[in-house]
């Protein structure tokens, strides 16, 4: 993007200012017009739901649970103070959290090894070998785990010879894997991208200069290959939090997430508000972390 | 048979009675509108139009629980008629069916404006749904066999004063299903097996409730000793605490597919309804050739009503608002009132049908079936559901917390 | 491509733990589909135990109305969306490389991001509830190609544009010097190098669509249900062996859109590729 930017201070030196801003004022015009067909689409039918969102937290509750625009009321965002949703929360947190940690160290080993002890063409099988599963529907693979982990299935059946567990299913272990599972190659490719482009003569430099394989590993590889980690984990991270088709499947409706109390409210709990207040809740912490991420200096994804 | 008649005297005065207690609930929930107007003048004035056996379009979009109705590879193993093809054939229509495994979410749907053409609510559900004019009033001259067929026992429940609004399905009790590993025999039986932490040890985790607002804090009402219609919050409270205590011993709450899943080993003790039950061990019995049983799924497993008691319910057809089809609709509903297609409906899905004119249909065994047509004395211990008005939302509430 | 450390003598232990390392994680990867795709093909009622090979379940599969009915309108509604939302994407991507001042240019920049990072629940929700107080759209197949369209944009956007990012903009200069008007310098100039980048997108997107469970359960409307949503109803109602056949043929599609994705962007990037500088 340099290069623009040079061109544009050559040319200011020459050019007749009343030019000059017509022209600015045309890249202001066609800029907006490639736009606006997505803008219109996104404003439709992302912001104004949005909003409504944010309106219905703040109204009353029917009897079918339905939102009366009637007596417009902080209820709602009261009812996230309740020791129901804070339990729900911390779970959800913890589990997501351990998640992306333990796909994280699965994940980070993996692709290094792809992207460091593999040739170039055994790299591509491999990495097809990877998109496989990634591109695979999410519901197939984690319906995959609930046949696996069924009292037929086979890791029960281990379980039950080894004498380590008895029963697999409808159980919080049986969540964690299913996300793990789940969302292990969000972490692999960025890492893997992140380590493939990365500068190796850094790390060949750094053996030069007397460091052991694991100080420059930890100095040199870790740090560089830190946006592959970030973006990684938020990839992670953020979905892990919303789940609700894997509890779902997997949990037997006892291990409750964020994303199933949220539906939930919408149908067996009758409370519309309130599952709009906790959906703008979960939102706005979101936008906050990203929001603090850009700040620190992140780069996108 | 006797014993059908001697079933039908006591449920009239069980219905009955809570009927009358039904209609001042009502009346004082619906705040003036106890004589409900017809609601949605569009769809209304349509329905009241309709002539017998006319239809308006389809394909006819039903609302249902799973396997409530003989069709598809289900039906032809049970070798019953397919009823929703026989109906497209007798009267030109598709019929779509899509399932739901709870009153709240099917009204939850209803209530977003999703379009069905007839639903099957609950007695309780239709209370609700009536009081939010989310329901059309029936057109009698389009549905005759509601007037001919009906037992007199349902013809004027007090969930829904002389049918207006809905048509009596299929009713049934909750209990228990288990396998008889874990459980000896069906005398005796107690929720206490589901909530006491002793009781239910040696099944631990492998041990389901339904996942109903209504049913699970039903049952656990009843095993404290209080009426599944409580409108006291300090009695509600210790329902749901109680059922948040079941969190160690229980593996899952289902209503969807408890059945099977008991029958595969995943449960060996459930909350279930007797139909689901009594349908899956009939279905997992094995015949030979000649038609001997060579597997008896009755030696396996078993369904039992709690000592302490337990509901019976009643599920109807109704037409909501959002139908695009109201002639086509109660076209159906009166399909399935006929005779004989009451009789297929039972001996596909095992529960008893408040359809008198069916009767000469259901197979002998059905009729003279217990745990379908429960004695007299089973009859005293079962509750039916009414509709709570203002403490719906504490009950769901309850339960929320109760599940989380 | 610089040349990469081929692993010092000292390294040869960890050379071999990372390759098992690596061979468990393939296998953990894997084991499950396997399972799943092996188990299609068994005979038995019993979704996990072996009954001898038969191909009923593909029957039943085949033969059953509403799941066919699903897949097709997951099709329909994938097409659609994925058109839709790449030609919208696309010129997304190029307002916010190509030109980089406008009116609200800031703030559409980050209303890009939002459908990212909005939790599928949220969205669903949102969704849901706009199309019922609008009731403008009535619940169908319609609601959800809408839907699937809100989220994917953002997706296709990301991704041209970091391919817009590696393109070299002295290109569009070069054919504007060679009296090409706009719409020519896009058409024989930037679509054509920015197309691996506009193909990934478009995959995504469809593949995206494809998937989509929870949101498309909330906006669906009766007899427009899609083949996850389908699925999804079947394993919370019977687990039966037919959910391993349709699984099986899901798997297959994938590996199916993988193949094309990666000859597609082999094809088109080795044109383009060799112009990049290296690291």
């Amino acid at each position: 993007m340099t290069l623009v930017d040079e061109r544009e201070t050559v040319e200011k030196e020459e050019v007749n200012p009343r030019l000059e801003r017509r022209a600015r004022r045309q890249e202001s015009w066609r800029g907006f017009f490639h736009a606006a067909p997505a803008y219109v689409y996104l404003t439709l039918f992302f912001v104004l739901p949005l909003l409504i969102i944010f309106v219905f937290s703040f109204a009353s509750r029917s009897n079918t649970g339905k939102p009366l625009l009637e007596n417009w009321n902080l209820d709602s965002w009261a009812r996230l103070a309740d020791p129901l949703v804070r339990t729900i929360a911390v779970r959800s947190l913890t589990m997501a959290i351990a998640n992306t940690v333990l796909c994280l160290l699965i994940a980070y080993p993996f692709a290094y090894w792809i992207a460091t002890r593999a040739r170039q063409r055994t790299r591509t099988l491999l990495l097809i070998a990877v998109l496989i599963p990634f591109w695979s529907n999410f519901l197939v693979r984690t319906y995959a785990w609930r046949m696996l982990l069924d009292s037929d299935g086979y890791i029960t059946q281990l379980g039950q010879l080894t004498g380590l567990w008895e029963r697999m299913l409808f159980t919080q272990p049986a969540v964690f894997i299913g996300l793990v599972y789940g969302y292990l190659p969000f972490m692999v490719l960025p890492l893997y991208a992140a380590l493939e482009r990365m500068d190796w003569s850094l790390v060949e430099a750094g053996r030069d200069l007397y460091a052991s394989g694991s100080k420059a590993f930890r100095r040199i590889t870790l740090p560089l290959s830190k946006p592959g980690i970030i973006a990684g984990s938020i990839l992670v991270f953020i979905p892990s939090l919303g789940a609700y088709v894997t509890p779902d499947i997997l949990g037997g409706a006892k291990t409750n997430l964020l994303g199933n109390l949220i539906v939930t409210q919408f149908q067996a709990a009758r409370n519309w508000p309130f599952g709009s207040a906790i959906s703008g809740a979960i939102l706005i912490v979101m936008l906050v972390a990203t929001m603090i991420y850009f700040r620190t200096g992140g780069r996108t994804i | 048979m006797k014993r059908i008649f001697a079933l039908l005297a006591v449920m009239a005065l069980v219905v009955t009675a809570c009927g009358s207690e039904g209609t001042t609930e009502t009346t004082e929930a619906a705040g003036g509108s106890g004589t409900t107007e017809a609601p949605a003048e569009g769809i209304q004035a349509v329905a009241n139009a309709c002539a017998d056996g006319a239809t308006d379009g389809g394909p006819l979009n039903l609302y249902n629980w799973a396997e409530y109705i003989p069709t598809g590879a289900l039906a032809e193993d049970a070798e019953l008629d397919d009823l929703l093809a026989k109906f497209e054939e007798e009267h030109g229509e598709k019929v779509t069916q899509t399932i739901f495994n709870s009153n709240e979410d099917m009204l939850a749907q209803i209530d977003a404006g999703a379009s069905y053409d007839v639903i099957v609510p609950s007695d309780y559900m239709v209370v609700t749904m009536r009081d939010a004019d989310l329901l059309v009033e029936l057109n009698r001259a389009a549905i005759p066999n509601l007037d001919a067929n009906i037992a007199e026992l349902f013809s004027d429940p007090g969930y829904d004063p002389g049918n207006r609004f809905s048509a009596p399905y299929q009713w049934g009790t909750t209990g228990i299903g288990f396998s008889y590993d874990a459980i000896d025999d069906t005398d005796g039986v107690s929720w206490a097996v589901l909530f006491d932490p002793e009781a239910a040890a040696p099944n631990a985790g492998f041990i389901s409730l339904l996942d109903d607002t209504r049913e699970t804090l039903g049952s656990a009402l009843k095993y404290l000793g209080y009426s599944l219609n409580t409108l006291n919050t300090d009695e509600v409270d210790e329902a749901a605490d109680l059922i948040a205590s079941t969190n160690e011993w229980i593996a899952a709450f289902n209503s969807g597919s408890y059945w099977g899943l008991l029958t595969d080993g995943e449960f060996t003790v459930s909350q279930g309804w007797n139909g689901d039950f009594l349908a899956e061990f009939d279905r997992i019995s094995e015949y030979d050739e000649d038609g001997n049983l060579t597997y008896d799924g009755y030696e396996d497993f078993g369904y039992a009503i709690p000592i302490e008691g337990s509901a019976a319910w009643v599920d109807t057809m109704a037409i909501p608002t959002t139908a695009e089809h109201p002639c086509t609709a109660q076209t159906f509903i009166n399909f399935i009132l006929d005779a004989e297609n009451g009789g297929t409906l039972t001996n596909f899905n095992y529960y008893a049908s408040p359809n008198e004119a069916a009767t000469e249909y259901i197979y002998e065994e059905i009729l003279e079936w217990d745990a379908i047509y429960p004695p007299p004395e089973t009859m005293a211990i079962l509750e039916f559901f009414l509709d709570l008005g203002d403490m719906n939302n504490y009950y769901a509430d309850a339960f929320t917390r109760a599940k989380g | 491509m610089t040349t990469l450390h081929q692993g010092a003598a000292a390294g040869t232990r960890v050379d071999r733990s990372l390759t098992v390392f690596g061979w468990l994680v393939f296998a953990f990867l894997y084991l499950p589909i396997v399972v799943v795709v092996v188990f299609s093909f068994s005979g038995s009622e019993s979704v996990g135990r072996w009954g001898g090979f038969s191909l009923r379940w593909y029957d039943q599969m085949l033969g059953s109305e509403q799941l066919m009915n699903s897949l097709e309108n997951s099709v329909v509604v994938a097409l659609i969306s994925t058109a839709v939302a790449t030609v919208l994407g696309t010129a997304a991507a190029l307002s916010l490389d190509r030109y980089r001042r406008w009116v609200g240019r800031g703030a559409f920049d980050g209303l890009l991001y939002l459908p990212i990072i909005i939790p599928d629940v949220t969205m669903a929700v949102m969704l849901l509830l706009w199309f019922t107080s609008t009731g403008v759209i009535p619940l169908g197949r319609g609601s959800i190609t809408l839907a699937h369209i809100a989220f994917n944009i953002s997706f296709v956007a990301i991704v041209v544009r970091a391919r817009l990012a590696h393109m070299d903009p002295a290109m569009e200069d070069a054919a504007a010097d060679l009296y090409a008007n706009r719409w020519q310098a896009f058409r024989r100039v930037t679509l054509p190098l920015i197309m691996p980048g506009v193909l990934g997108g478009a995959l995504l997107a469809l593949t995206l669509s494809l998937d989509d469970v929870v949101i498309t359960s909330f906006v669906q409307g009766p007899g427009s249900t899609t083949l996850p949503v389908y699925v999804f109803g079947l394993i919370r109602r019977t687990v039966t062996p037919v959910i391993n056949a349709v699984s099986t043929l899901m798997i297959v599609v994938s590996m199916v859109l993988v193949l094309a994705s990666l000859t597609l962007q082999n094809r088109t990037g080795r044109k383009t590729d060799s112009k990049e500088t290296d690291q």
